[in-house]
This record gives C-alpha cells, sequence and structure tokens, in this order.
C-alpha cells in the first residue's frame, strides 16, 4: 500500500511584493521583480509550488569602501571607486537587483547622483540603504526618494528610531521600505504594524529580521525566520511578507572571510573560505525562508543562485 | 498510542536500582515517554512488560550508532524545527575514499588529524567511507585503520563487503547499500559482522518496504538512502520522512539519513548540498572532498543548528585578563554571550596588547540583542564594574564600550562618575586597529 505522506494545509500565505517599475509602470526599470506568495514552507513542491523564485542581490557602495575584504577588493577591482560601472559589473555578475548602499561621506546631492548613475546603468531593480545611522539615513534617502518617484525601489533599512521619515517618503514618492528589526519575531510585527498603520500598504514592506553570520548567530536568525515564516502560513497578517536577509554584509564582516593573516592554519584557504562563510550562510537562511539575498562575491552568487535553481524545481 | 511518564512508570521493576543510568524509575519513564532513551538500558524490565512498552518506548527516529575508536550517533530527534525543542544528534560528517585512490593513506590521515577551534570546543570529522572500486577492498579498509580509528562506512556489493568487514571486526561500521535486488545479502551481512546497514530505493514506498523486510530479518539499526534528482526531490524526501516518523510514528521510516553531497562532483555544489543536509535532518553526510576551509565552515554549520535554542552558549561574567594585564592597561566590556566574548577575546588576545575584558551578564545574548533586549544597558554595566571591582585592577578609570551601543556612553557616565567612557569599534575584528591607535 503506498504511503500517504503528509501534507500540510495553511490558512495564510505571504503576500507577493513586486519591487520597481518599467516605463509602462511609470518607472525606467527594463524589468521589475515579484518576491513572496507562497503558501506553505519553503520549496516544499509537493504541497504547492513555490510562485515567485527567491532572488539574488549584490551590495554596491555610493563610494570605494574602505573597510571591505580585499578578497572583495580583488573580484570588483577599479568599479569599487564607480557605483554606475560596480552596478554593470554587479549585473554581469548575475545580480538579479542591485543593493547601492550610500555613506556616511555623501552628501544629498552626492546620493543623488549617485542612486541615478546606478539607475542609468542598469535596468536591474534597485534598494538602497543609508548609511546606518538614523539621522543621515533619513537626510539622504528623503532626497533620493523624491528623486526617483515611481521608481518602486527599497528604501532602507527602515528600523524603528526612523520608520516614520523612510516610510512616509516611500508612500509620497511609490517606494518600498525594507522594515529591519533584530532577530525577533515580535519586533518584526510590530514594526510591520507601525508601518502600515501609517498607510503604507503591506505590499510596499520587505521584511529583514536580521541575521547573523555562520558562526556569529546564524542560528538565531534561521530560527527567528522559520518562526515567522510558520506565524505567516498559521494566518498572522503582520508577518505575511517577504522576508529579505544580508548573509554578505554579515559574514564579510566575521573574521573567517574578512583577513587571511594571523589566523589558524586550521581554517585552510582564505580565499575559498570566504566564499563558503558567505555562501553557506545565505544556503542555509535560504532553506529558511529568505526572498531576497543579499551577497557580495561573485563566486556565492554562482552557487546560490544554482541552489536556488534547484531548489525550484518540481516533479 | 504513546503512553505517558506515569503509565510507563508502572510496567516498570520501580526498584529504583539506577543501572539505567537514571536515579529512579520514575525519572527513567519521564526519559522513556520523551523518547530520549531505549527500553532496553533497564535491564530488569519484565518480558510481558517489554511487549506493552515496546511500541510506546521506541524513539521515532531509531537511534544508530556507529562504534570504532570513537562513536557517531545519529537519529533519536523528536521535532521538525529546532526552536521547538532542539535537534540532538550533530549529524556525522564523514569523507569517502574510493579502494582505487593511490594516496589513501594520506589522504585519510589529513582529514583524521584535523581539528578546529570554534569559541572554545575543539572539532573534528566523523569517519570515513571506503568504496569499492575495483580496487584491493580489505587493503583499503587496513590503510584506513592505519591512519585512523574513527568510524567507518563500507561502501561496496555483498560479495566485495566480507573482506572489508573482516578487517575491520569488532567494530560497529555501516555498510552501503541494500536495495530491491540485494537485500537478502545485504541483512545477512549486517547481522552477521553486527554492522548499520543503508537502505535505498527509488521512493518512499520502496524504502519502506525494504525496512520491513529488513528489520524481520533482525536487523534493526537501518540507515535511509533516499536519493533524489535535485535539492529540491532531496528536501521534500527528507521533510517527508521526519513528518512521517515524529507525527505518524510510521515505523518503516523511523530511521536516520544518509547523504552524499560529494556525489554533485563539483565543490561549489558539494558545500551546498552539505549545507542543506545539515539544516535539514540529515544523520550522516559523506563528503568526498577535505579541505580545511569547507571542514570548518560545515562543521561550524552544524554546531549553529544544533546548539540548543534554550539554553544560549554563555561564558562566566567576571573579568578576564588577556596577555597578562597591569594597572596601565586598557579595559573593555561586552556581554556574556560566548560567540561575543571568543570574538573579542581573540582580537584582542590576537592584538598582543594586555586588556583587562569585563563580561556582564547579558543572560547570554550578544551586544546588540541585549541592548534591545534591556540585558546590556549602563545600569548593568555599571553594577558589574562595582561588583567585580574593575577599578581596583586599573589606575586609570576609563572603559571601553561596543562601537554597537555607543549611544549607552551619556547614562553610563552617570553612573559611573568617575570614570572616562570611550566608544570602541562596532565590530570585534577592529579591535586592534582601535587599541593601537585610539588607547
Amino acid at each position: 500500500m503506498p504511503i500517504e505522506i503528509p501534507k500540510d494545509k495553511w490558512p495564510g500565505s505571504i503576500k507577493a511584493v513586486t519591487i520597481g517599475a518599467t516605463a509602462a509602470e511609470g518607472g525606467t526599470r527594463t524589468k521589475s521583480i515579484t518576491v513572496g506568495g507562497q503558501t506553505t514552507l519553503p520549496y516544499l513542491q509537493f504541497e504547492a509550488p513555490t510562485p515567485n523564485q527567491p532572488v539574488v542581490a549584490i551590495e554596491i557602495k555610493s563610494r570605494k569602501p574602505e573597510d571591505w575584504s580585499p578578497l572583495l577588493a580583488e573580484v570588483w577591482g577599479d568599479a569599487m571607486a564607480n557605483p554606475a560601472a560596480w552596478a554593470k559589473k554587479a549585473e554581469e555578475a548575475g545580480a538579479d537587483l542591485i543593493v547601492l548602499a550610500l555613506m556616511l561621506e555623501d552628501t544629498p546631492d552626492d546620493a543623488v547622483k549617485a542612486v541615478k548613475a546606478v539607475l542609468e546603468a542598469t535596468g536591474l531593480p534597485l534598494v538602497v540603504w543609508g548609511p546606518g545611522q538614523v539621522e543621515k539615513d533619513n537626510e539622504l534617502l528623503v532626497p533620493v526618494a523624491e528623486a526617483t518617484k515611481g521608481e518602486k525601489l527599497v528604501l532602507g533599512i527602515c528600523e524603528d528610531k526612523n520608520y516614520r521619515t523612510i516610510a512616509a517618503t516611500a508612500m509620497a514618492n511609490e517606494h518600498l521600505v525594507q522594515a529591519r528589526t533584530p532577530m525577533d519575531v515580535n519586533l518584526a510585527k510590530q514594526l510591520n504594524i507601525l508601518i502600515t498603520d501609517m498607510g503604507l500598504p503591506a505590499e510596499r514592506v520587505i521584511m529583514d529580521p536580521t541575521t547573523g553570520a555562520l558562526g556569529y548567530g546564524i542560528e538565531y536568525g534561521y530560527s527567528v525566520m522559520e518562526r515567522l515564516r510558520l506565524a505567516a502560513l498559521q494566518g498572522d497578517a503582520m508577518t505575511q511578507l517577504p522576508m529579505m536577509v544580508t548573509p554578505g554584509f554579515e559574514a564579510w564582516k566575521a573574521k573567517e572571510s574578512k583577513v587571511g593573516e594571523g589566523v589558524p592554519e586550521t581554517w585552510g584557504d582564505w580565499a575559498e573560505r570566504g566564499v563558503h562563510w558567505e555562501t553557506l550562510t545565505a544556503v542555509a537562511l535560504v532553506e529558511s525562508g529568505a526572498d531576497i539575498i543579499v551577497l557580495r562575491h561573485p563566486e556565492s552568487v554562482k552557487r546560490v543562485k544554482e541552489a536556488i535553481a534547484e531548489l525550484m524545481v518540481t516533479a | 498510542m504513546a503512553l505517558s511518564g506515569i503509565q510507563i512508570y508502572k510496567l516498570l521493576p520501580q526498584t529504583n536500582c539506577k543501572e539505567c543510568g537514571f536515579p529512579t524509575c520514575l525519572a527513567f519513564a519521564m526519559k522513556l515517554a520523551a523518547k530520549q532513551v531505549e527500553l532496553s538500558d533497564c535491564p530488569y524490565v519484565s518480558d510481558e512488560s517489554k511487549a506493552q512498552l515496546a511500541e510506546s518506548s521506541a524513539p521515532p527516529i531509531r537511534l544508530v550508532t556507529l562504534k570504532a575508536g570513537s562513536e557517531v550517533k545519529a537519529g533519536n530527534e523528536v521535532v521538525m524545527f529546532r526552536h521547538e525543542k532542539t535537534f540532538y544528534n550533530k549529524p556525522g560528517i564523514f569523507v569517502r575514499v574510493k579502494d582505487s585512490d593511490g594516496d589513501i593513506a594520506a589522504k585519510v590521515a589529513a582529514a583524521d588529524k584535523y581539528t578546529v577551534n570554534y569559541v572554545g570546543m575543539d572539532f573534528t570529522l566523523d569517519g570515513f567511507a571506503i568504496e569499492a572500486d575495483g580496487g584491493d577492498f580489505a587493503a583499503a579498509v587496513k590503510a584506513v585503520r592505519g591512519a585512523s580509528q574513527r568510524p567507518l562506512i563500507l561502501i561496496g556489493e555483498a560479495a566485495t563487503l566480507p573482506a572489508g568487514l573482516e578487517a575491520c571486526s569488532g567494530e560497529t561500521p555501516m555498510i552501503y547499500a541494500a536495495d530491491a535486488s540485494n537485500w537478502e545479502a545485504m541483512a545477512d551481512l549486517a547481522a552477521k559482522y553486527k554492522a548499520a546497514l543503508a537502505v535505498k530505493g527509488e521512493s518512499l514506498d520502496e524504502l519502506a518496504e525494504l525496512t520491513e523486510k529488513i528489520k524481520a530479518k533482525g536487523v534493526e539499526d537501518i540507515v535511509l538512502d533516499l536519493g533524489g534528482a535535485n535539492m529540491a526531490e532531496w528536501l521534500a524526501r527528507s521533510t517527508q520522512v521526519r513528518r512521517l516518523a515524529i507525527k505518524k510514528n510510521f515505523r518503516a521510516l523511523g530511521y536516520p539519513v544518509i547523504a552524499f553531497p560529494g556525489d554533485a562532483g563539483e565543490l561549489g555544489k558539494e558545500s551546498v548540498y552539505a549545507a542543506q543536509a545539515i539544516s535539514k535532518y540529515a544523520g550522516f553526510v559523506v563528503l568526498d572532498t577535505f579541505t580545511p576551509e569547507l571542514a570548518y565552515a560545515l562543521l561550524v554549520l552544524r554546531e549553529n543548528i544544533y546548539t540548543d535554542p534554550q539554553k544560549p552558549i554563555q561564558v562566566q561574567p567576571g573579568i578576564y585578563e588577556i596577555n597578562n594585564p597591569t594597572a596601565d592597561s586598557a579595559a573593555m566590556v561586552t556581554t556574556n554571550f560566548s560567540i561575543t566574548y571568543f570574538s573579542v577575546a581573540n582580537e584582542v588576545e590576537g592584538s598582543g596588547q594586555p586588556a583587562w575584558l569585563l563580561v556582564t551578564d547579558a543572560e547570554g545574548m550578544s551586544v546588540l540583542t541585549a541592548w534591545a533586549a534591556g540585558k546590556f544597558d549602563s545600569e548593568r554595566i555599571a553594577k558589574a564594574v562595582k561588583e567585580f571591582d574593575l577599578g581596583s585592577k586599573i589606575s586609570k578609570k576609563r572603559i571601553v564600550l561596543p562601537g554597537h551601543v555607543a549611544v549607552l556612553s551619556g547614562e553610563l557616565e552617570e553612573e559611573l562618575p568617575d570614570w572616562e567612557i570611550r566608544v570602541g569599534p562596532r565590530e570585534a575584528v577592529d579591535l586592534p586597529k582601535f587599541m593601537k591607535e585610539a588607547l
């Protein structure tokens, strides 16, 4: 007698969220990207198809970052000094979308110029991050949002301290927000509530539950993501959003990836280790439900995209 | 129908002899009810009770142990998601060699001696798989045994395996693999040599049918090879097997799973397949590639996934001395989450500069998480400074805060009025530079 395979049927589903607008949709992107829409746990194709393939973004900076690993400086070369050139190279490396991280040194004018240059250089949808200090983020992201009205950018990083400003400008200028909370299911939910209460539709919010790198707390991010996805499928509306994670940022600040000298011999080859660290962090998070995976190294991009392609195969 | 701990207790001898390793029969009964121990651990249980308990006492996923100079255990898992309780038995990571390889001893020796330290713990690989590939199988097993005493998985035809099994007699290896065509011969071998038996099939139906037949021949230590043409198919089968065992108590598939990421034939894919296997329920993972960097990454992933979520790994709060500090050395503060502590301590140690490291009780959370949860604030830091009397260690009252909590410096100045509060870097990796330039 054939085995009866237990299948889960869930009352809830993940909202489909579209990033980037083509000319027909009021922007200038050559294509838009839709993520989310799942009705079951990640890649369980025997229960339900995965409606939208998770995507890989490559993170670039508005200026040449001085603190990135030499391994990354080597692969990106001179392009790192020019965001437009860097974005092109990232597209060639297989990015589905670009994350442009603005820096503290940028003036609002610099920021707008960098964003426009990247939008010209590539037709991919774009995520723009502030430098990570609340006031400076607001100072840069508001003019960027205004100068790119209708492009459906994702503006990040929107946290409990600055969500009002970022969500307001996203609302006024037809963009989305990346809502980040520090590895906690309830905090994630709460921020989504605060943002949608302001009037930004949930279809324009991407959750960023924060992750740690392999060896630096990945298990917390991993389990928070599993719990968020389970809550969403069980019908908790304020967790039913696609998830964006930043394994590139996390893994490349870990000593294992960042440096090659003064580390134990048992850590092995530096260049391979760096890629393993980023790739394995990313793959574990893909398994736990990531929809947008932000990476830094082209080889990791290749490996993670291949993994996603295999996970998307239906019988 | 599963019995409760109390129902099980009534069927036990109730003598509290402790020979099972638990202080009372009731404690043992509770463990049985939670399916974390085997009934056979009780030497005095009556045959009558045994029959009654057999069904309810067996764990939903059988514990399979391979033994040689060390042991590898797989199975006995009770949840689908680590946050529901925890994952118990870390998958054994094996490296495969073939008897046709020229350099077996060297390859095995390098992987065997591999030890890597992660937050104070030493990790090693778990064993070796030896595949018959037209060479001298017995000689290959002996060559491996010359280089390593770790448990073995022997891969070959029923006719080839005995030579290898003889070469490692007295151990509990795994043999691979029984299928629809050879299961009887393989089951006989497993019974004769007391080996665990891997079973492979094209579908879960076929696997279940085979395990039933093999079990009827008296072999109970069974391991499942799920096959699968791609990551999606493997994930589906692994999830289905785990669900059937845990949720439906489906005995025919209640066994640990073995995965062969090395079959990918390419390093990038091998690493990714191994990561999926570790995250998604494999009990044994067989690699073809041994490199220190891949081994390190996979061992850390395994540790992270199998860490008990209810017990964050912590270090003792207090003052830690690094590089023999004196009264003139710097003092810095961080939390007692072990990953945080070791990241900071390793960097400071690596800098060669002496320092006092004050570790506060942040309930095992990292700096940012603890700060967000109110477990690492100016009050708690000030309390730790006073409790451990940091001031008595140093001549200049100055303390360095992690850059992530720069926002606390003002409040901390109020709490510690005669101290100078300095803000350090956000990441531990930048500490040596900071210590050299700013302290």
